[in-house]
């Protein structure tokens, strides 16, 4: 096979895998009688055609970006952690339960704290599946799959029978008070300008107390927290021994052995990190955006983490490009859903397609570009 | 409990067991063969979105059933195509497949019929009917067994019976044929197969086929035999469960029968809470029971009970030529 320059396997090899899934989600809504155009039209202007729009697909892509990154440095280790929903679920009960325990007196000390909060409880969830990978050598896919679905209906179980409070009928935790809200972008000053609500003649509405009225988006401080966090893990990977122990470990498990790395010590560091980065995500969703803790909060943004760290190549800056770019498709994906005949259901197939042809079929596309690149050297695969 | 309760329960069992075994012979043999699948899901939800379609347009399930084995099967080959062909990553091809799946069942479904993504309810003979085996009338006044066979035995869907039968067979076909005993080898170990002038490319391809054949059968139970009709999302996690129940079975035909059935009683205890609290004397949460299945894999695997050891060859793609 022909090897590819780098430039070539880092830009190339994403684009053209988004453009073949690209291709085929168009076939598939022409098949359905809809057009691809149109499709593509309503898309692009749900999703990043308006400062409104950019506030939802901002606020999923804060959530791709943990979870996008907590995949990717499992696969640094070599490990696949599917596990990232309920990891995130139960960051989302950490978030819960640090909220309702005090009347915090200003967000940013809540935020703290849940953060804190966050980190553990999803890092406890990758825990059990670490240590039995670890010292059991049992398949850490496969035991992250169970947990996801232990963690659901313990989820289920303590939202019914003990955090629902009395007299409310949907299973929820109480609304948590309003010292824990985070910032929404059309609260936090100067971005919120962007949010004005304007009448006919372009003059900014104003509501009876003479304050101006904003536009409201899911988009919150969180984030920035998010941004902080791609640079906090390429340096964690690229600039600390951990991250040096854990990448040479993914590449080779029995030279890191020989040059004196635990395997326990990086599968459980390995995991903790990506369970902590997975719980984190529901600062964004449980405690930015509902407020309070609902049934299956993550809404598979989990198993989104999955398509945006193979589509960004493993490295944080691609993980940030690539969670912008699905929450593009998930915005985008739910303008559809509303506005054309084409189902919701659309973003979970080019999901699918992509995770296909970035992580399955990566070899073909290759193999396709290669066709276009002078061989230069034949290398032994 | 008295023994009708019981008897309910048992014959839920079956029904509920059923999807589970296909599913679970299925991934038997991918997983023999060397090529992990997390893909089951996907495959049956397939299956179960396909038959449920055109069994209501042709008004016959067995065409619905070919359908739905063809709808899975194409599922089978792409996951083929990209794990043997392209020696791609089983595991993410199994992930994205189920996500395709999940969204283009629903695309499908809502285009052919305009229902909210569902296919209209089938009946009559879109639907698979109860066989009655012989005698369960005359013998159902017998005490103890008579009753066992006339309600648990007797009165299933022609699946259940396939469902059963195909247990012996693919023992027979694993441990007793030439093709079996390649088939494990190829799952241990590629290269001696290889050696032996048999190509480790066409056995992987008609494990993953078969693989697709018995998932067709499970997604075609799911919405022409269990229910009536296609829904989004129907198979419910049941691929995963399928896999959990091959790992508690340890790679073996027998042992997925009894796995399998297992877990369905499991859910069928899991549908009448009312019994389990007369037994027991208190109740047991709903979400528990439905997490139990996951928890017994997750023991199984830990090596506290017995010890699960894959296929040696399972994940990797085998390279014939360096």
């Amino acid at each position: 096979m022909t090897r590819l320059p780098r430039w070539a396997d880092l830009v190339l090899v994403p684009l053209i895998s988004l453009l073949l899934a690209g291709i085929i989600s168009a076939l598939v809504i022409l098949a359905i009688g809809e057009s691809p155009s149109e499709a593509l039209k309503t898309m692009v202007v749900g999703a990043v055609g308006s400062p409104y729009a950019w506030g939802y697909t901002l606020y999923y892509a804060t959530s791709f970006m943990f979870t996008g990154l907590a995949v990717t440095v499992a696969f640094h280790a070599s490990l696949f952690n599917i596990g990232g929903e309920g990891q995130a679920q139960l960051g989302g009960l950490g978030v819960a339960l640090v909220c309702l325990a005090l009347p915090w007196p200003h967000w940013t000390l809540a935020l703290m704290a849940a953060m804190i909060g966050a980190a553990l409880f999803g890092a406890a969830w990758a825990a059990v599946p670490a240590y039995l990978q670890a010292k059991r050598g049992s398949h850490i896919v496969i035991t992250t799959i169970m947990f996801n679905y232990i963690g659901a209906a313990l989820i289920i179980y303590l939202l019914v029978n003990v955090l629902r409070p009395a007299g409310q009928m949907d299973p929820a935790t109480a609304r948590f008070p309003e010292g824990a809200a985070l910032p929404q972008f059309h609260d936090i000053p100067f971005i919120r300008n962007l949010y004005l609500r304007y009448d006919g003649s372009g003059v900014a509405r104003l509501n009876a107390a003479g304050e101006p009225i904003y536009q409201q988006v899911p988009a919150n401080v969180t984030l920035f927290i998010a941004v902080l966090a791609c640079w906090l893990v390429w340096l964690l990977l690229w600039r600390t021994r951990t991250g040096y122990e854990i990448r040479a470990f993914g590449k080779s498990q029995q030279a890191a052995i020989y040059a004196g790395i635990s395997p326990v010590r990086i599968t459980m560091i390995a995991m903790l990190i990506s369970g902590a980065l997975a719980g984190l995500m529901s600062i964004n969703n449980v405690m930015g955006e509902s407020g309070r803790l609902l049934q299956n909060s993550a809404e598979g943004a989990g198993f989104i983490g999955i398509a945006v760290a193979l589509m960004g190549r493993n490295h944080p800056v691609g993980v940030f490009l690539a969670a912008i770019l699905f929450g593009f498709l998930y915005q985008g994906g739910a303008e559809l859903g509303l506005l054309t005949g084409i189902p919701i259901e659309l973003r979970t197939v080019v999901q699918g397609l992509v995770i296909l042809f970035t992580g399955a079929l990566d070899h073909m596309v290759r193999m396709i570009l290669g066709l276009f690149f002078r061989p230069r050297r034949t290398v032994v695969t | 409990m008295d023994y009708s309760t019981f008897l309910q329960i048992l014959d839920s069992t079956f029904r509920l067991a059923t999807p589970l075994l296909l599913a679970c012979l299925a991934g038997l043999f991918s997983e023999r063969s060397g090529i992990f699948d997390i893909g089951l899901e996907g495959k049956m939800l397939m299956a179960a979105m396909c038959t449920g379609a055109v069994a209501a347009i042709s008004g016959s399930v067995w065409i619905g059933v070919l359908a739905g084995i063809g709808g899975a099967m194409i599922f089978a080959l792409i996951h083929g195509l990209a794990s043997i062909t392209f020696r791609g990553n089983q595991l993410i091809s199994g992930v994205a497949l189920n996500f395709v799946a999940s969204g283009i069942t629903v695309l499908v479904a809502q285009a052919l019929f305009r229902q909210g993504g569902r296919t209209p309810p089938l009946s009559g003979d879109a639907r698979f009917n109860p066989i009655e085996l012989p005698f369960a009338e005359a013998l159902s006044s017998v005490p103890i067994i008579g009753p066992l066979y006339a309600e648990v035995i007797s009165g299933h869907t022609a699946l259940v019976y396939i469902a059963i039968l195909a247990v012996p067979v693919s023992w027979w076909v694993l441990y007793r044929s030439r093709f079996g005993l390649r088939l494990r080898a190829v799952g241990e170990n590629p290269a001696s197969v290889d050696t032996a002038g048999i190509s480790v490319v066409r056995l992987r391809y008609s494990a993953v086929i078969i693989t697709g054949l018995l998932c067709g059968l499970a997604g075609a139970y799911m919405s022409a035999g269990l229910q009536a009709g296609f829904g989004r999302e129907m198979t419910a996690g049941r691929g995963y469960i399928a896999l959990a129940a091959l790992i508690f079975a340890k790679w073996r035909p027998w042992g997925a029968l009894y796995a399998t059935f297992l877990f369905g009683f499991l859910q069928a205890l899991a549908l009448r809470p009312d019994v389990i609290e007369r037994v027991l004397h208190f109740s047991i949460p709903t979400p528990a029971l439905d997490a139990l299945p996951y928890i017994l894999t997750v023991i199984v695997l830990a090596g506290f009970v017995g010890r699960a050891i894959p296929p040696r060859a399972g994940g990797e793609p085998y390279v014939k030529e360096r």
